[in-house]
């Protein structure tokens, strides 16, 4: 059986327990899932799995009203739900975990730039997998692609391929494609000059709508109605449609998730306008791991650093300064 | 096509950047152009790159109904030690100018019926005009350029447009081989054609364009018939569980749908000052937000994901057209569907409300 007729399976069975069960279905597009909740066996029917499963059905979680949910997580998922866990967010015993071995999903943007000059991504009607590859059925033809030439940059530095904490975990174990991420996008970025950067930055954000979708797909930002950037006591922000604003909201998202971020990307998939906003917490991520030997989300035994106080810190040696 | 045809001409593509810089002479001319993954409308510079192969991310609204603006500033001057002393000057809005969106496709420039009969005053009698708007609107000229091929979250034949739809355009463009046909609509789009030197197309490019015009409307799938619709879904305006069917799982009550959106027309407007300087800015809103029915109690009439998903498919699809002759507030570009993060799709809801309510 494959992982999609097992996880169908599996949800069925689950469905006994639980409410509903969130994963993913088909979509309006070809190329990419969409999230789904299931509530009976025959909506368990739609669910899908695989290399187009790319939303993460842990910024879900917290929409649960108190009932028990079932969710399918990928292994990058589930260090959401560890850390919301880990943070007293959720109550673990309210969600039933469906995990299994992911061996990566696409990244969309990376279809469209291939995709250039041919065709739009969203005129592929049809998208097949066969073997390591995938076929695009387009107004240009059929097209292949090797699944590796579009598949997420995450996936590449990926130390937990598998569900951790699963209730039940389908199909088989995969190897960790990576024993430890190196943040070398981050160092190829600080090659830059901080002029440049600054540079960078400014031009990035001002492509910015200010849907703050970067923050509403972010499994991990949990202050909802009260966000900041909405706020008017305090307030910190003005409502002007200007870069300078827009960046201190980003740099206030992603300092708000420092030590926080599993680094599961939503934030910049989801943004409409392309901008590369998980550079900024892929910083504070390596900063936290550095400094307080901590990864978000993989053990909900695990104390977050920044919500917490330790006279000495283990890897920083203050009384030796 | 009934549009009446003032002139025509034929520009080819080594020669159009020389004709948007020459329009750009007069007025700010916003043209496709390409940034990292999306395509934006960007004031076109000599040595820009059009991008002509993707439709534009976002709609092109902003032109006309900025993202932001400045209604007015303010400054307090003279002594800062003696308060009867302080001199306060005022900045209305400025001028924005003429300007040409050049590379729309059809839907961008119908999206702006929708805000016609809300800003121009015709519901209140003339009392109500936004004037910031009208004055945009009556200085911006839209060069629309047809599409090619639908995409899957294309549905402008369904809230009566199309590919090749001049409605609301100045001037109208069709690729051909080597270079666009252009008609002119208006005086304006006329003024426009004239103004690069170009060459009038020959009858092989006029007959090359109308084919082309042609085979992209047969492109379209067949639309199904919504005239059932503003009926259908005011009479599921109680029905709690059909809203949050169509909402959970799903939506994540960010705002993208609404801020692309080319007929999402609503804002908010807030004082920013720091007690020297400040301004009065209106900026856009969306009724996706919690906080857009957020009251001064606390209480919130909208308070769920699904409340709001019934207001903007409501509003869209049966309260609008009802107050408007009939016309949905959707030119049916369906970004709201493309760059949604969870892939929420109107056309399903607005079908399923049609379905549902014939079922009850």
């Amino acid at each position: 059986m494959s992982i999609q007729e097992e996880l169908i399976q599996a949800a069925k069975k689950a469905l006994a327990d639980v409410e509903c069960v969130v994963g993913w279905g088909e979509g309006p597009e070809a190329v990419r899932h969409t999230p789904l909740k299931v509530r009976d066996e025959a909506g368990a029917e739609g669910l899908r799995a695989g290399f187009l499963s790319v939303n993460n059905p842990a910024a879900y979680l917290r929409m649960n009203n108190g009932k028990k949910i079932g969710v399918a997580l990928k292994g990058c998922d589930s260090r959401s739900l560890g850390q919301l866990v880990a943070e007293g967010l959720v109550k673990r015993e309210e969600v039933l975990v469906i995990g299994f071995g992911c061996d990566g999903v696409i990244d969309v943007e990376k279809v469209a730039a291939l995709l250039r000059g041919k065709c739009e991504l969203a005129a592929v009607r049809s998208c097949k997998e066969e073997g390591g590859d995938i076929v695009l059925e387009t107004p240009a033809g059929d097209l292949r692609f090797a699944k590796k030439d579009v598949t997420a940059d995450k996936c590449s530095r990926c130390m937990y391929p598998n569900t951790l904490d699963a209730d039940v975990f389908i199909g088989e174990k995969r190897e960790p494609v990576v024993a430890e991420d190196d943040y070398a996008d981050l160092a190829r970025f600080e090659q830059m000059s901080l002029e440049e950067r600054m540079d960078f930055w400014e031009k990035e954000m001002s492509r910015c709508i200010r849907c703050h979708a970067c923050r509403s797909a972010c499994p991990l930002c949990v202050c909802r109605n009260q966000c900041v950037s909405n706020c008017r006591d305090p307030h910190w922000l003005t409502q002007a449609d200007g870069v300078r604003d827009k960046m201190f909201f980003q740099i206030i998202h992603a300092t708000h998730l420092a030590g926080r971020c599993t680094g599961c990307g939503e934030c910049e998939r989801a943004c409409p306008m392309g901008i590369p906003v998980l550079l900024l917490k892929r910083s504070l991520s390596r900063q936290v791991e550095q400094l307080f030997a901590y990864k978000a989300g993989v053990d909900v035994e695990g104390v977050p650093p920044l919500l917490t106080f330790t006279l000495e810190e283990p890897k920083i040696k203050e009384r030796d300064w | 096509m009934s549009d009446k045809t003032l002139s025509q001409k034929f520009v080819s593509y080594d020669a159009l950047p020389g004709w948007l810089a020459e329009l750009a002479k007069n007025a700010t001319v916003y043209a496709p152009q390409r940034e990292g993954t999306s395509v934006v409308y960007r004031p076109f510079k000599a040595g820009a790159q059009l991008e002509l192969n993707e439709r534009p991310t976002e709609s092109a609204k902003h032109v006309i109904f900025p993202r932001g603006e400045s209604l007015f500033s303010y400054h307090k001057g003279g002594d800062p030690e003696d308060p009867d002393n302080r001199e306060v000057s005022v900045k209305e809005a400025q001028d924005p100018g003429p300007a040409v969106v050049f590379g729309a496709p059809s839907c961008d420039a119908r999206g702006f019926f929708a805000f016609d009969p809300v800003y121009n005053g015709s519901g209140t009698k003339g009392a109500a005009k936004d004037v910031y708007y009208l004055k945009r609107r009556a200085q911006t000229a839209f060069i629309v350029r047809a599409c090619k091929y639908p995409l899957v979250t294309c549905f402008c034949n369904w809230v009566g447009g199309g590919p090749t739809s001049a409605e609301g355009a100045d001037a109208h463009a069709t690729d051909i081989e080597g270079g666009l046909v252009l008609r002119a609509l208006t005086e304006k789009g006329k003024a426009l054609l004239e103004a690069g030197k170009l060459p009038d197309p020959t009858a092989e490019q006029q007959k090359a364009a109308q084919k082309a015009n042609e085979q992209s409307e047969k492109s379209m799938g067949q639309a199904p018939d919504l005239k059932g619709a503003p009926a259908a879904i005011l009479s599921l305006f109680e029905n709690a569980e059909f809203w949050m069917t169509q909402t959970v799982g799903g939506c994540l009550s960010c705002r993208a749908c609404t801020f692309l959106c080319p007929t999402c027309y609503c804002f908010n407007i807030t004082d920013e000052g720091n007690g020297i300087s400040g301004a009065r800015l209106r900026n856009w809103d969306s009724c996706m937000s919690a906080h857009f029915t957020r009251e001064a109690s606390g209480h919130n009439p909208r308070n769920t994901r699904a409340d709001r998903m019934r207001n903007r498919v409501g509003h869209k699809f049966s309260y609008y057209p009802s107050l408007h002759g009939g016309r949905f507030s959707c030119c049916g570009c369906g970004r709201c569907i493309k760059s949604c993060p969870s892939s929420v799709d109107i056309r399903k809801i607005v079908l399923n409300a049609i379905k549902e309510a014939g079922n009850v």
